[in-house]
């Protein structure tokens, strides 16, 4: 019995009522039309959320002051963006080769995909390098302090998506081992979380680039 | 307070009697000697608010009203709450109604919680708008807090505050008035020192803290509001008798926030000229210390910037 | 289409729904010794791994409460105790007790034992996950006693930890380890509890068994239910205040912190908000008291409606009011902030938004005392506690009426009404509930009754006790005693009686505090000899009571999953020869009263 029911609705009925015991009964236990997995990693996308938009809310108070100087934009986070743009791309090809069992192909992509999640944090690493030898500190003023905060959280949570993207890949490793629906569903899972840091990725940093 | 320890006592004597009568009904006596206990504590209580000694004497109007409105549904509730407990014991033949809800009766109560809530938050809402609008009749004065005393300083004969700023700061300039500013010369200065304000005047207390959050407050005036370094807060008040009174900081400021005391005194006119006459100006101040040495803090200071 | 009357209700004979057996590979099996106790993926074992760390940091919070009262009313007897000290038993008693104690107590040991059980489950739905947040809930606490070791001690800058104070030498731990170990364990909870709450919200919505719709749970599911969703929404703020400060108080940055001069120094800050941090820690800060105060609602309804033999009235505008207190607390936040500095304008705002959220809490009183009338009320131990949250919380949340309404809080912000007001509405009442909901729920765990006779006067020393503490000290506070001070020393307002009363209220607060040590001696001694109580003693109808073990096993429910019939609260139906049903008896299997029976 699957519901296409309101908050509202829902909250409306009365379960003493014989008539909705009836309808009741037959109830699967399950509120939304989500798998577990699904509904776990919106959950985390909320909350990582959620905990962007504060900074960002209190990024766009502080700027307004006078005392707010831009930093410069390397080169290299350019480079570093469009390291993640390829990366959603792959992941796309690769969900395509997950649905059509190609498991083979589906871990020469993730493969690729971590190499180039390395590649993405060490640039990261680099820019910072290059900021600090511009004398760009961290304590300077609130631009460049919200600007390495920011690369550092989202750098953060792309590693956490490495740590599952390290479960996801034991998944198609041996070739016999794979179970065929919960590994499309972990790659899928993983995909998600990538387009999800890309958008905050894309958030920040035009966010940056436009104040 | 020899009445109210009497009270209690015979209370307690009281709810021990009906207890050892009425075994069975302990309980439901107990929760209404507390609710009734309470009340009683409230009317004979020795410890309550100080004399208003300002205008703000309507906040003890609204407080007042609030006892009225939210003790009545205190005792209305636990009182029937224990007359529920005496009358609905538990026996074995006895069947509870089965009524899983009256949608009547929780709209009735809706709108009556509804109705207490606005006849509570009008009045506090007109209070506090008075509050935030300082009248046009008000005198400036500053206080200035730090770890751990308080700084006053009033606007001298122009009747204007000099501007400030923190980068200002020394010991020959403790208020860190700009020097450029000719309002600020003629402004008085009181250092870790008692406070008089005028009879009959309004005044309204610019906030000030150069280090940590700090907050001015007088019991018997009955306003207060933080000060936070980096703005200036306010707020307003009359005095309305004269007398002594304490200030306490009452926003913890470190170690020594409990030590952070200071006086006020409100005085007649005649008092508190001769008690501003005695006070120094910045430009006095200044005088007092040796030119050169400030010839060398304003050099210094052009050095730095 | 509803019935005639309730008496239709026990006349509807619906069908009996086969069960649902579960597949044996979808549960884990713990093999050895660590993975059966220890590293347990169990939720029932997580529960209790959680409540015991919880409690077991809250006797440390409460024997800091102790030496506080004691130098406020007996100052010459704890010397060694100076004004840093004092400041910082403040802090970390206020932060273990509502973070560290009552959150984690509420949602992980109460919600991880309870929920798969009241949903029908067999555990939770990512049971390692559940696992891991425990040990991170664990790692948090270590952190925060470390604390305690570090040169210059933990932190004392109050367990609101405003800034610039709480990073500036003026404040113990401020310039040392002190501050920066609370963030980083704070930061360290807020992952844990992520981890957590995803659980809780995932099995609630999308692992009950057959038959249970959302309303069909018990109330204590909805209050720990939307209390993780509350949750879910308002800890980010706390870690992003947490992450701010560090970096001001280790790198230099000035999120918080304003141009200011330290004892006769120019900082190297500039431009920082204080009331920034205001805003963020208590957009956190408000709705986590609901996340205290809404389990402790519904575990409450539960107990009213059990012990008094009678269907929690109004179920429906329950669930409603728990909903809409939980949206309408994002809402209220600076209702702590109004003599903050912010904006005079917010007042009026936060004002209003803080006296409409009275209105459901208030529907909510009335509700449970409702119920008890026409109840069959059973004085039993969880009964009289639950008696004494109503009597407490109405009057804590009433003082909570004075404080939001903004003018009046003007002379009572910072006082001792204010101290008062939230011991009573969440040191008090949650904490009474807490009580009666182990009495009541230690048949389910254990097998066996806790001693009835202990049982009693722990009860009527922790609630009248608790009382004279909190009810006489909204009084100090009118006569504007101020909080977190060290020493009142002669202040010419106060008269002299103020310091009696001080006295009076330490005296009890250590009668209490010792009390619950003879509750700790009853909680050990009655798990391995208590009276034996068999299954399911208090007849209440929902589905914990229902595994055919006690304490449950495994997988909670044996071979095949329970088929929920009915609501939970099907007590005195007119018709049924019990008063009560449980929810997985089938209409046609419910025991029908003699015909002579009207």
């Amino acid at each position: 019995m699957k519901k296409k029911e309101t908050i509202f609705q829902l909250l409306m009925q009365k379960p003493w009522d014989p008539a909705q015991a009836k309808i009741d009964n037959t109830h699967d236990g399950e509120t939304l039309n989500l798998s577990k997995g699904k509904l776990g990693l919106r959950y985390i996308m909320v909350v990582s959320s959620i905990f962007f938009s504060l900074f960002i809310v209190t990024y766009s108070d502080r700027l307004v002051f006078a005392d707010w100087q831009q930093m410069p934009e390397p080169l290299l986070l350019w480079f570093n963006t469009l390291i993640l743009f390829i990366s959603s791309a792959i992941f796309i090809s690769t969900q395509t080769a997950s649905k059509n069992n190609q498991f083979e192909k589906v871990k020469q992509k993730l493969l690729i995909i971590g190499y180039l999640a390395l590649a993405f944090l060490l640039g990261q690493l680099f820019v910072w390098i290059q900021l600090i030898n511009l004398g760009y500190y961290v304590s300077t003023n609130p631009a460049n302090a919200y600007f390495y905060v920011f690369t550092a959280l989202h750098g953060l949570h792309l590693i956490g998506g490495l740590v599952y993207w390290l479960m996801t890949i034991r998944k198609v490793w041996i070739p016999s081992d794979i179970v065929v629906a919960n590994t499309k569903h972990t790659v899928e899972l993983c995909a998600i979380y990538w387009h999800f840091l890309l958008a905050v990725w894309v958030v920040l940093f035009g966010l940056m680039l436009f104040s | 307070m020899i009445i109210f320890i009497a009270i209690v006592l015979v209370l307690v004597v009281f709810g021990v009697i009906v207890a050892t009568i009425y075994p069975r009904r302990a309980v439901s006596v107990a929760l209404a000697l507390v609710i009734i206990g309470s009340i009683a504590f409230h009317f004979w209580t020795p410890w309550w608010w100080t004399e208003v000694a300002s205008n703000w004497g309507n906040i003890d109007d609204t407080i007042i009203l609030t006892f009225w409105v939210t003790g009545a549904v205190f005792c209305a509730v636990c009182l029937f709450m224990s007359y529920c407990v005496w009358r609905f014991r538990y026996s074995e033949d006895r069947k509870s109604e089965y009524k899983p809800e009256n949608s009547k009766l929780e709209w009735i109560l809706t709108i009556l919680t509804t109705l207490g809530v606005c006849a509570l938050l009008a009045p506090g809402l007109i209070v506090w708008n008075k509050y935030v609008t300082v009248p046009e009749e008000a005198a400036d004065i500053e206080v200035m807090a730090q770890q751990w005393y308080w700084n006053f300083r009033l606007p001298g004969a122009d009747g204007i505050l000099g501007l400030t700023d923190l980068r200002n700061i020394t010991d020959e300039n403790p208020f860190g008035i700009n020097l450029d500013d000719p309002n600020g010369l003629d402004d008085i200065l009181i250092e870790g020192d008692d406070l008089h304000i005028l009879l009959n005047q309004s005044v309204k207390v610019n906030l000030r803290s150069i280090d940590v959050l700090h907050d001015f407050y007088i019991p018997q005036f009955r306003a207060k509001m933080d000060m936070v370094p980096g703005v200036v807060t306010y707020y307003w008040f009359t005095p309305i008798r004269t007398g002594d009174f304490e200030i306490l900081c009452m926003e913890y400021c470190g170690t020594g926030h409990y030590a952070m005391r200071g006086r006020v005194l409100v005085d007649e006119q005649e008092d508190y000229e001769e008690w501003l006459s005695e006070q120094m100006t910045f430009e006095e101040m200044m005088a007092s210390i040796d030119k050169t040495d400030l010839i060398q803090l304003a050099l210094n200071k052009k050095g730095d910037n | 289409m509803t019935a005639d009357s309730y008496e239709d209700i026990a006349a509807n004979k619906g069908d009996v729904i086969p069960a649902l057996e579960v597949p044996p590979q979808d549960l884990y099996h713990a093999r050895s010794f660590w993975t059966r106790w220890i590293f347990c993926q169990d939720a029932k074992i997580i529960g209790i791994q959680y409540s015991i760390t919880a409690i077991a940091i809250g006797l440390v919070a409460l024997v800091l409460s102790w030496l506080m009262r004691l130098q406020l009313g007996f100052p010459e007897l704890v010397p060694f105790i100076g004004a840093a000290e004092y400041y910082q038993f403040v802090t970390m008693h206020g932060m273990i007790m509502v973070i560290y104690l009552l959150t984690a107590l509420f949602l992980g040991g109460f919600g991880n034992y309870l929920i798969p059980l009241m949903v029908g489950a067999r555990d939770m739905v990512f049971p390692y996950v559940n696992m891991v947040s425990y040990w991170v809930y664990l790692l948090a606490v270590l952190v925060l006693v470390t604390s305690f070791f570090v040169p210059g001690g933990p932190t004392g800058a109050g367990w609101t930890l405003y800034p610039p104070q709480a990073i500036t030498s003026g404040t113990p731990g401020g310039d040392g380890l002190g501050i920066i170990l609370m963030l980083i364990s704070l930061s360290i909870f807020v992952v844990g509890f992520t981890m957590g709450g995803l659980n809780y919200v995932i099995t609630i919505l999308q692992a009950r068994t057959r038959g249970m719709t959302l309303m069909r749970m018990p109330l204590t599911v909805w209050g720990i239910f939307t209390a993780t969703v509350l949750a879910l929404f308002a800890f980010p703020a706390l870690i992003v205040s947490c992450i701010m400060m560090t970096l001001d108080n280790l790198l230099g940055t000035s999120f918080f912190m304003p141009a200011l001069v330290e004892f006769g120094e120019q900082s190297e800050y500039s431009g920082g908000s204080p009331i920034l941090f205001q805003h963020l820690f208590w957009f956190f800060g408000h709705p986590e008291v609901y996340i205290v105060a809404l389990p402790a609602f519904g575990i409450v309804s539960d107990l009213i409606s059990v012990h008094a033999r009678k269907n929690i009235f109004g179920y429906r505008m329950m669930v409603w009011a728990i909903v809409i207190i939980g949206a309408l607390s994002f809402i209220v936040w600076a209702h702590h902030m109004y003599v903050a500095g912010m904006n005079p304008w917010f007042g009026f705002f936060f004002a209003t938004t803080t006296l409409i959220i009275a209105v459901p809490t208030a529907l909510k009183v009335y509700n449970w005392v409702i119920t008890l009338w026409k109840a069959n009320i059973r004085l039993t131990i969880p009964m009289l506690f639950a008696l004494a949250f109503i009597v407490t919380f109405v009057n804590g949340g009433i003082t909570g009426l004075f404080l939001g309404n903004v003018i009046v809080d003007v002379p009572l912000s910072d006082t001792y009404f204010v101290v008062a007001h939230f011991h009573m509405v969440m040191g008090i009442a949650p904490v009474l509930v807490v009580f009666g909901a182990i009495y009541h729920w230690f048949p389910l765990i254990t097998g066996r009754f806790l001693h009835e006779g202990m049982g009693k006067f722990h009860f009527w020393v922790s609630f009248l006790g608790s009382y004279a503490i909190y009810f006489p000290m909204h009084y100090l506070g009118f006569v504007g005693v101020p909080r977190r001070y060290y020493e009142m020393y002669d202040s010419e307002y106060m008269t002299v009686s103020t310091n009696y009363l001080n006295q009076f209220i330490t005296i009890v607060a250590l009668i209490v505090g010792f009390t619950q040590l003879l509750f700790l001696y009853n909680i050990i001694t009655s798990a391995k000899f208590g009276k034996k109580a068999g299954k399911n003693p208090w007849k209440a109808c929902s589905l914990e009571w229902r595994t055919p073990e006690v304490p449950a096993g495994h997988g909670n429910f044996g071979k095949e999953l329970p088929v929920v019939y009915r609501w939970a609260y099907d007590f005195n139906v007119p018709g049924a020869k019990e008063d009560f049903i449980p929810q997985d008896i089938a209409p046609n299997q419910v025991p029908e009263a003699e015909a002579e029976q009207t």
